[in-house]
């Protein structure tokens, strides 16, 4: 459990760190929570030159909303997303599933940013951001950009981040009468992480009909992805509760999903359907009202 | 006087524990320290053909580098095993290093010592070893088929011993009259112990007095000594000190000598200086001794009326790479003879094969054979009562050993002290409510929920004994305890225990036993274990011993200590020795009030002006204690649960668990030891296993794969007892640290295979994971 050696930097602020990031090149780690990296580094399985701790940057560490805009700053920890009152009544879901996250002593140090840049293909943020359609701003020498959740999450443990930038804040809708969303996990016994992990958002129209539909997967695949066949058969339709089994029956092909000693990709698909169906009965019951 | 045995005293260890004031292996801190790291096998099966130390040895900080070769060519003897289970029993060498050969994965292969921990692990990854990778077989079950893997050449089918017990000719007689045969293939998974603590040791030689200090995080610090000395390394026991300070958990695991305990104790004699090494969790996984790892086949004959005539059971048991030190008694002694169970039917034969593969070596964990036996009876009587359409509470009341039978001989080789299964099946029927539930299991069905209810009428056998009896089953130990009792000038007390604490609560337990016995408070009583400087010599705790076997040898001290006391109080009372009594506390002149406690006995016996003719000054005993059997503790426990049929998942709905371990000293300690086991007796059941893949590598290996349960996966546990206790210990009590694990896995079992049977569902292989559930419900 002893890592190999580096250099630890504490960084005060963005312009701080993003320097030290392009100073220190490829062998620089940025150190926020420290739950992915630092066990990591203690198996050696990843050996920075450079640890970064941006732990202390107080800007990045803040909630606010901003219309129908919920800010989270990068640094927020799980625990403050879960017990948050702005998160609570802007966004219920990602309250929930914050709690759900790993453990106390995980939810007290993971921060947001954190788990959207490690990517991790079984983390239960990335299924929220994608199905929230969330904003990920990544700031770098050159200044900030805003990513959409679709093209940031490329593959597993790869995102659209460039060398050099850092996540600094994500931004999701403020849900509002007519929207509901909800997060089903099936937890992996020992780890906690997501054997899979369904995200489904839904707004009504004034007739009951479904005006959009957004599924989003954790944990089956080798990176999170949207549930289209899903999205697609339910738009336009009354979301009772046929309709929606209907709809989620053949949510993902085992060829497309992980197998491991946890579950075989047969096992993912079929949990797939099921948590898909009950997150969007659920996510239906919330947009109701 | 305050009545201490019997009330729940809250823990006076527990003060140092939760304010993180404990002293662990880990903790000691000695002058000039070096620091250990051993450079482990990452196959199971090769050729050593070179180990190259240059570069490391060129590490900064570097001291030593060694392997096998250098312990064999300074005299190190290989790791014995301790308990020869046939004449014929195959016990290949242990070496402490691999010197030629790997053969698990995580096989020591050389060692590291440096000044700092981190330069023994960065150079530890400089040592380059060039292996020849050999073919591996990890399942006993393949093993000894033709054209396996060998893993020692001295057995080449793989086959450590081939033990029977019983009688096979009646047995199979009964069986081919049976009317009914209910058969089970069983597999029992391999389970990690995962103490708390990793394993630690330090070796700490002093060269000028030739004297050697072993730190270690065991179980049994004498035993280790005993080994240590007179077999691995051949110096001297009265030039060694064996210490387990605080220790935390074991499980069992931490029973056994390992390598680690040879490696710095020799090295710090070749250094002169301390060599520490700690065991990393991925270490602990990789090589702490495994549990279980058996697949059996058993099969009940029953008569048309439920009455059961005979058991047949045949276990292939993994027993891993190499022997370690108890590995060969718990696939059979502690197994076997367990497997009468609660029952009498008349003729039980089984048959144990030990078999090697390229795995960790396996040994005794939690309950160590009689979870397994345990597994075998009850989960047949579930399904007989099944096939024969009985309720199975019903078939086991029918078959139990009556209340007035006792003591009862089995065909297996035990006798049985005493018993009363019927009262304790009727409490947790009762706690439970068992016809309610099965009235609900009825309507849930109707409504496609799936509620199950799981019966476990266990017996347990522990404080193994007489010491007679030990040696004649090839246990290369006795297996009594010892105990001292100083009472000090002003009356306070310290006791020294061969029992060893790891977490059971001896301080407390022991001291209130003490603290009724000689009329002091239990604050006035220190309790002293895990030092061979300082005990007489013990044999450890392991096998839910300690307060039967170790308690027990309190108690004579304390009785001896009561005797010479009363001669000092009659000399200073004036009266007669047959006139003292010993009473609330005080030795009392009986019919009077004149009386004298502890205290002011003690300083007459260390300032003995006024003091009986011929009498040794001082009040301290020793006392070793052999008892005369096993004692039986049993209950029954019920559980049931529900399963969510989308996914699978189980969910405990309730857990009753009615124990009789006889007399309870500490109501809370015994609360708490059966919570503990119920965790991990649970844990097996629906969560840990151990997974190998093909090539001996272990998938298992951290916590983010192997499942310990947690809190949140466990249900509020209805904790309720009988009382039967023991009647030949001076204490009258059983043991209490393995029930729940003995009890619960089958019992979970049980209730998940009820919840599904009106599928057509007979078994389902543990860990009974939502995958396995879910595709048993829908014959995937």
């Amino acid at each position: 459990m002893i890592p190999n050696n580096f250099e630890y930097i504490r960084a005060n602020s963005v312009q701080e760190a993003l320097q030290l990031l392009s100073q220190k090149g490829d062998g620089a780690r940025l150190l926020a929570g420290g739950h992915s990296l630092i066990p990591a580094m203690k198996l050696r399985l990843n050996a920075p030159e450079t640890v970064i701790d941006i732990s202390g940057i107080q800007d990045l560490a803040s909630i606010h909303r901003d219309g129908g805009r919920l800010h989270i700053g990068a640094l927020v920890t799980h625990r403050t997303v879960e017990t948050s009152d702005e998160v609570k009544s802007s966004c219920p879901v990602l309250s929930e599933a914050a709690a759900l996250i790993g453990d106390p002593l995980v939810r007290n140090r993971g921060t947001i940013g954190g788990s959207l840049a490690h990517c991790d293909p079984a983390a239960d943020y990335p299924a929220l951001t994608l199905c929230l359609d969330a904003e990920i701003e990544a700031t770098g020498p050159s200044g900030s950009r805003t990513i959409a959740a679709d093209d940031f999450f490329v593959g597993m443990f790869e995102t659209a981040l460039q060398p050099g930038e850092m996540i600094t804040r994500v931004t999701f809708p403020v849900l509002t009468r007519g929207t509901g969303a909800a997060y089903e996990k099936f937890s992996h016994p020992a780890s906690r992480f997501a054997v899979v992990g369904v995200a489904a958002m839904v707004t009504l129209d004034g007739s009951g009909n479904c005006s959009s539909v957004r599924v989003a997967i954790t944990g089956a695949g080798p990176s999170v992805f949207r549930a289209t066949k899903v999205e697609q058969a339910l738009t336009g339709k009354a979301p009772d509760e046929q309709a929606i089994s209907d709809a989620t029956q053949d949510v993902a092909d085992p060829a497309d999903l992980m197998s491991d000693i946890s579950a075989s990709a047969e096992y993912r698909a079929h949990l797939c359907s099921v948590l898909s169906r009950r997150a969007l009965q659920r996510a239906v019951q919330a947009a109701r009202g | 006087m305050a009545n201490y045995i019997g009330s729940s005293l809250k823990r006076k260890e527990d003060r140092r524990f939760i304010t993180g004031k404990g002293t662990y292996t880990d903790d000691i801190v000695l002058p000039n320290m070096t620091y250990a790291y051993i450079v482990r096998s990452p196959h199971a099966h090769a050729r050593i053909k070179a180990i190259h130390a240059d570069k490391a040895l060129a590490h900064p900080g570097v001291v030593a580098v060694f392997t096998g070769k250098d312990l064999q060519d300074d005299g190190v003897n290989p790791l014995p095993t301790g308990w020869q289970i046939t004449d014929s029993m195959i016990e290949p060498p242990h070496p402490v290093v691999a010197v030629d050969r790997v053969r698990y994965v995580g096989n020591p292969v050389a060692v590291v010592i440096a000044n700092s921990r981190a330069a023994a692990k960065d150079a530890a990854e400089l040592v380059e070893v060039d292996y020849e990778i050999l073919p591996a077989v990890v399942d006993a079950t393949r093993a000894i088929e033709k054209g396996a893997p060998t893993v020692h050449d001295e057995a080449p089918d793989n086959i450590s011993f081939t033990w029977e017990l019983g009688d096979k000719a009646a047995t199979d007689d009964a069986l081919s009259k049976a009317a009914h045969i209910t058969r089970l293939e069983i597999v029992n998974q391999r389970l990690i112990p995962n103490a708390m603590e990793p394993r630690s040791a330090i070796g700490d030689y002093h060269p000028a007095r030739d004297e050697l200090t072993l730190y270690t995080s065991s179980q049994n610090p004498h035993l280790i000594r005993l080994l240590m000395c007179a077999f691995v390394l051949g110096i001297p026991e009265h030039k060694v000190r064996v210490v387990s300070p605080d220790v935390g958990g074991g499980f069992g695991s931490k029973i056994f000598h390992y390598p680690e305990e040879v490696i710095v104790s020799w090295a710090s004699r070749k250094l002169g200086r301390p060599v520490k090494w700690t065991a990393e969790r991925s270490e602990s996984f990789l090589t702490d001794a495994h549990g279980r790892d058996h697949y059996t086949v058993a099969e009940m004959g029953i008569d048309k009326d439920g009455t059961i005539l005979a058991l047949r059971v045949n276990t292939i048991a993994n027993l891993g790479a190499y022997l370690s030190t108890f590995a060969g008694g718990i696939p059979t002694w502690l197994y076997g003879t367990l497997l009468a169970g609660q029952y009498k039917y008349p003729h039980i034969y089984v048959q144990t094969k030990g078999v090697f593969t390229h795995t960790t070596p396996v040994d005794a964990y939690r309950g160590a054979g009689r979870p397994e036996a345990t597994f075998v009876v009850e989960r047949l009587m579930d399904t007989a009562a099944r096939e024969l359409g009985m309720d199975p509470a019903e078939l086991r009341r029918k078959n139990f050993i009556p209340a007035d039978a006792f003591p009862y001989e089995t065909p297996v080789v035990l006798t049985y002290d005493s018993g009363n299964y019927e009262a304790s099946l009727e409490k947790a029927m009762q706690i439970i409510d068992y016809q309610k539930w099965r009235d609900e299991q009825a309507k849930a069905r109707n409504q496609g929920r799936l509620i199950g209810i799981g019966l476990s009428c266990y017996i347990e056998a522990c404080g193994i004994a007489p010491s007679k009896v030990a040696g004649a089953i090839g246990v290369r130990a006795g297996l009594y305890e010892g105990a001292s009792i100083r009472v000090h000038p002003t009356g306070q007390v310290t006791v020294y225990t061969g029992s060893h604490s790891h977490g059971q609560g001896h301080e407390t337990t022991f001291a209130q036993i003490v603290a009724d016995g000689l009329g002091v408070s239990p604050e006035n009583v220190e309790v002293v274990h895990g030092d061979t400087a300082q005990i007489p010599f013990g044999m450890g705790t392991y096998g839910s011993r300690s307060l039967a076997v170790g308690g027990s040898a309190i108690w004579r001290a304390v009785e001896k200590i009561r005797e010479k006391a009363k001669k000092i109080a009659a000399h200073k009372l004036e009266a007669s020795e047959d006139d003292i009594v010993f009473e609330d506390g005080k030795w009392v002149v009986k019919g009077t009030d004149r009386a004298l406690t502890l205290g002011e006995i003690a300083l007459t016996a260390y300032v003995p002006h006024d003091y009986p003719e011929g009498l040794e000054p001082g009040l301290e005993e020793n006392s070793f204690y052999d008892p005369a059997n096993f004692t039986f503790p049993f209950g029954t426990h019920i559980a049931v649960v529900e399963i969510d049929p989308d996914t699978g998942k189980v969910q405990i709905l309730r857990y009753v668990a009615v124990d009789d371990v006889g007399n309870v000293i500490n109501p809370m300690i015994v609360d708490g030891q059966v919570h503990g086991g119920l965790a991990q007796g649970i844990g097996q059941a629906l969560w840990e296993g151990a997974v190998y893949d093909e090539n001996g590598q272990l998938l298992t290996g951290s916590m983010m794969d192997y499942a310990i349960p947690k809190a949140d996966d466990l249900p509020h546990f209805e904790v309720d007892r009988t009382v039967t206790p023991c009647p030949h210990n001076p204490l009258g009590v059983k043991g209490a640290g393995e029930t729940g694990t003995i009890a619960s896995t089958v019992c979970i079992v049980n209730a998940v295979v009820d919840a599904v049977s009106h599928l057509g569902i007979k078994d389902i292989p543990m860990p009974l994971t939502p995958e396995r559930v879910w595709r048993a419900i829908h014959g995937k």
